[in-house]
């Protein structure tokens, strides 16, 4: 069944600047998730490094045997990373239109919001849950 | 630098899990097939795939993006080395392997995939 578990936000130096948890899962204490963002943000790197081809722009989709990690990179540098189910249609497009679009709007136009830094945005966060509960109701996860 | 990205990678994907309730510490040795692993990850304009057997061979695919899922396939070269590779009795297992047999049906193999 589709299901969407967290998002994260690493900024451009590979420091984690957000995370948030959608639904129940075996999560790790924040430490840990720190050094798997700039963990992450250095196998991107070298993912891009090691392609046959020329002009690649490092991982996109990730799939492991329990979860598939959906990695939108925005033209200047941050990463979204999305956890969600195996085979779980269309979140690509979510990323890169809805909740790029929500980041855009209730973090980046917040005149008190530094960029790089932790997001902390009452509005950001309303707005992303609304957005993901109305995705899930759409699976039927949620009635 | 490919081996440090797969290990990296087995090891961000055995914390990542989000089923598996009891991990262990981040950056602890992994024993193969014991917990969540990745088999595939696709950029912009190549797609990896691979297949750890349980003696730690790795096998890797390089495809098109738009490749499905090749799992199958994996198995089914892994079987190739075994048959064409492990089985040659002038084989010393873990030196680099150059043997025709092998070579031959792999092309063979990867022709049928139709990519």
């Amino acid at each position: 069944m589709p299901a969407i578990y967290a998002l994260y936000v690493i900024n451009k130096s590979g420091g984690l600047i957000y995370n948030k948890e959608f639904v129940v899962m075996a999560s790790n204490n924040l430490n840990d998730t720190l050094r798997l963002a700039s963990i992450w943000h250095s196998l991107h790197a070298i993912a891009a490094q090691l392609s046959p081809a020329p002009g690649c722009t490092g991982i996109e989709l990730l799939q492991a045997d329990t979860f598939d990690l959906h990695c939108f990179q925005t033209l200047t540098g941050t990463k979204m990373l999305m956890v969600v189910e195996p085979n779980t249609p269309d979140v690509d497009i979510l990323l890169r239109d809805t909740i790029y679009d929500l980041y855009c709007d209730y973090v980046l136009k917040n005149p008190f919001y530094e960029v790089e830094m932790p997001i902390r945005c009452e509005l950001f966060d309303s707005n992303l849950f609304q957005t993901i509960n109305n995705v899930h109701r759409r699976w039927g996860l949620l009635h | 630098m490919m081996f440090g990205l797969f290990f990296s990678l087995k090891t961000f994907a055995a914390a990542m899990d989000p089923r598996t309730d009891t991990k262990s510490q981040l950056g602890a040795p992994l024993r193969i097939g014991e917990s969540c692993t990745f088999r595939s990850f696709r950029t912009n304009n190549y797609k990896l795939h691979f297949l750890e057997s349980p003696s730690g061979i790795k096998i890797v695919l390089n495809t098109d993006p738009n490749a499905g899922d090749l799992r199958d396939n994996l198995s089914y070269i892994y079987g190739l080395y075994v048959e064409y590779v492990m089985k040659n009795p002038l084989y010393t297992p873990g030196e680099p392997f150059k043997c025709e047999l092998f070579l031959r049906n792999l092309f063979q193999f990867v022709k049928t995939i139709g990519l």
